[in-house]
């Protein structure tokens, strides 16, 4: 399979066969366009979309060999789970007694065997996510797509249904387009990531890439929310300092006396909040150049910070080379 | 007790609280509305004396056994029910296309026309419409008229020959006043379609297609079913409707008497009163009968 989208804003990529890619982005960075354009929910202005080396811009979501999971999950009310899971043998004309032993199967390897005479309306929301999934599985797609799956579902639950999804995933050997605005999900989940912003894509790459050299400002504060340093603040670094990013966790915090370590970089300010999240607490630090940096302590590390808190002073310190340059 | 010791009263009493909202509509719904429903259908377990035309107050089922056994009486409920059968059938078939595009392509300005175009000809008396349409499908109306400027006048003649339903003029013929049906009881079809159809989410049509449906099936396995709560709450309105009205069939159409005729001349100028109520009986089992087969498929079940 090969999949090639081009959607509202100049955006191309490649799907390769059985790949989990996500898209990541805010609400209204085109995300799900593109989830729609490949669906054929949607048809492009301009430009194509390939499967599997065929131009399949005009063709009908109906002759695609593409399946869709939706965001409410999109099953009918007035159908068995069974019947549901049954309905696109069904529309493509498979005799009964074949989709119904095909859909018993479905719903085995989502571990409904059991649910089949039951109504949606009368499974919780993790249930219905799979009889969702096992809908969409049973034709056989080349493509499955993901609309926010996991978008309605609890937040233990959720972490339940990213492993099993993976774990379908690589059983099926189908290639996996999951749209999200849960980086967290995008992260753990997928092999590439593709971030949405404004219609374009900001960058692709691998998870592990994402995190530790995103290109861009908005891809360095989306994924892991990291500490910018750009404009007047880059250039209070010395003259020739360009846009750089930094992770909170590779700050951090002294007291304002404290001598900075000989190969990095510092900053001042006062410190605005502590929250605190067990394993580690997040120190909100309002820069003297006006921005608020956030440096991530760990337990150990907070207990020789006694003294300092909120409306305190602090420097906080890195090392040079955990500082990741930006494209403006 | 000031208003305050009143309002906490009720606060903290609900089912008081339920009764004070609740007690004077349904005295009036229970005694006004149900019992002079009850009152009517207890006279046609009366019987009128032959001798003395006088109604005669003990309990009997004489009344309906003249009802069953007269072939005039069996003729008029037949003639009623394949009258409210057919508008109901042409309501539904018109009203699906109208109600589903208001519901699901029609927005904003659109939308709200057609709304206003659905329900603008409920807002005029039924009684001038009825005349105007004897007018309109009169030998020498706009309707005939159109036909022969469209060179159709021997289709026309054509379905006027037609046996039973055909006759001099459309005015004057079973098929004008099929049309006058129609015609009156269509916005009753359309709006609980619409209001069905509103509810279905656009996903479920799209889950349809993305599963391979093409877009007759969708409509067959999704849209129909999702639509027939709005259907059977539609036709139970164009369906009564026709059962009961007595003034379309005796301004437009052919001779025969319809239900609604009979109950207006039983209890009017025969002073059959035991009759009437029983002819009105019959509507309502007529609509009894039609719910529990529309229950028996399902027609409920997206409720």
């Amino acid at each position: 399979m090969f999949g090639d989208v081009r959607a509202v804003d100049d955006v191309s990529f490649a799907i390769e066969p059985g790949e989990f890619f996500a898209m990541l982005g805010p609400s209204g960075s085109g995300k799900t366009t593109c989830l729609r354009l490949v669906a054929g929910f949607d048809l492009p202005d301009s430009g194509q979309v390939m499967l599997d080396g065929q131009d399949v811009s005009s063709v009908p979501p109906y002759e695609r060999n593409v399946n869709t999971v939706f965001q409410d999950y999109a099953l009918f009310p007035h159908m068995t789970v069974l019947e549901n899971v049954a309905y696109g043998p069904r529309v493509r004309g498979v005799d009964a007694a074949t989709r119904k032993q095909r859909a018993r199967e479905m719903l085995e390897l989502v571990q409904l065997g059991m649910q089949g005479e039951r109504r949606p309306t009368q499974l919780s929301g993790g249930q219905r996510q799979r009889v969702a999934l096992a809908r969409a599985l049973i034709n056989q797609p080349k493509v499955l797509l993901l609309d926010e799956p996991l978008g309605a579902l609890d937040l233990k639950l959720r972490e339940e249904m990213q492993i099993e999804l993976k774990g379908l995933q690589r059983r099926l050997g189908i290639t996996f387009v999951f749209v999200t605005h849960d980086q967290g999900e995008a992260l753990s989940m997928a092999d590439r990531v593709a971030v949405f912003n404004k219609g374009k894509i900001e960058q692709l790459a691998a998870p592990r890439d994402l995190y530790t050299r995103p290109a861009t400002a908005f891809v360095a504060r989306f994924v892991g929310s990291a500490n910018i340093a750009d404009g007047e603040l880059a250039r209070s670094f010395g003259e020739s300092v360009k846009s750089f990013a930094i992770r909170a966790e590779n700050i951090d915090v002294l007291s304002e006396t404290a001598a900075t370590p000989a190969s990095g970089m510092s900053a001042s300010g006062v410190v605005v909040a502590v929250q605190y999240h067990g394993a580690a607490s997040r120190w909100q630090v309002k820069l003297d150049a006006g921005e608020i940096w956030s440096a991530l302590v760990t337990e150990e590390d907070s207990r020789a910070l006694n003294g300092l808190a909120v409306g305190k002073r602090v420097k906080l310190s890195w090392p040079r080379e955990a500082a990741v340059q930006l494209q403006s | 007790m000031s208003l305050r010791a009143a309002s906490t009263f009720f606060y903290r009493r609900p089912y008081w609280y339920l009764a004070l909202l609740l007690v004077p509509p349904l005295l009036w719904f229970g005694t006004v509305y149900l019992g002079s429903l009850f009152a009517l259908l207890a006279q046609s377990f009366y019987r009128i004396d032959d001798f003395t035309a006088q109604v005669v107050r003990e309990p009997t089922l004489a009344t309906y056994k003249l009802l069953v056994t007269q072939p005039a009486n069996i003729d008029i409920v037949v003639r009623t029910l394949i009258m409210a059968i057919a508008v109901t059938v042409a309501c539904a078939i018109i009203a699906l296309p109208i109600a589903t595009y208001m519901a699901r392509y029609a927005s904003g300005r659109m939308k709200a026309l057609f709304y206003v175009g659905v329900m603008l000809p409920m807002w005029t008396s039924y009684l001038v419409k009825v005349y105007a349409w004897r007018l309109l499908l009169a030998k020498e109306g706009i309707i005939a008229w159109l036909t022969a400027k469209l060179g159709l006048t021997s289709v026309l003649e054509a379905a006027l020959a037609a046996p039973g339903i055909g006759g001099p003029s459309l005015s004057s013929s079973y098929i004008g006043m099929f049309i006058v049906f129609v015609y009156m009881w269509l916005p009753f079809m359309i709006l609980p379609m619409a209001a069905a159809l509103e509810r279905v989410p656009g996903s479920l049509l799209q889950a349809s297609a993305d599963l391979g449906a093409r877009p007759s099936q969708t409509f067959r396995n999704v849209v129909l079913p999702l639509a027939v709560p709005g259907i059977a709450a539609g036709s139970v309105f164009t369906f009564s409707l026709t059962l009961g009205d007595y003034i379309i069939p005796s301004v437009v159409g052919a001779p025969g008497y319809f239900i609604g005729m009979m109950v207006y001349v039983q209890q009017g100028t025969a002073g059959n009163i035991p009759l009437a109520a029983a002819f009105s009986v019959v509507p309502i089992v007529l609509i009894f009968v039609y719910l529990s087969i529309a229950k028996r498929f399902g027609a409920f079940d997206a409720l």
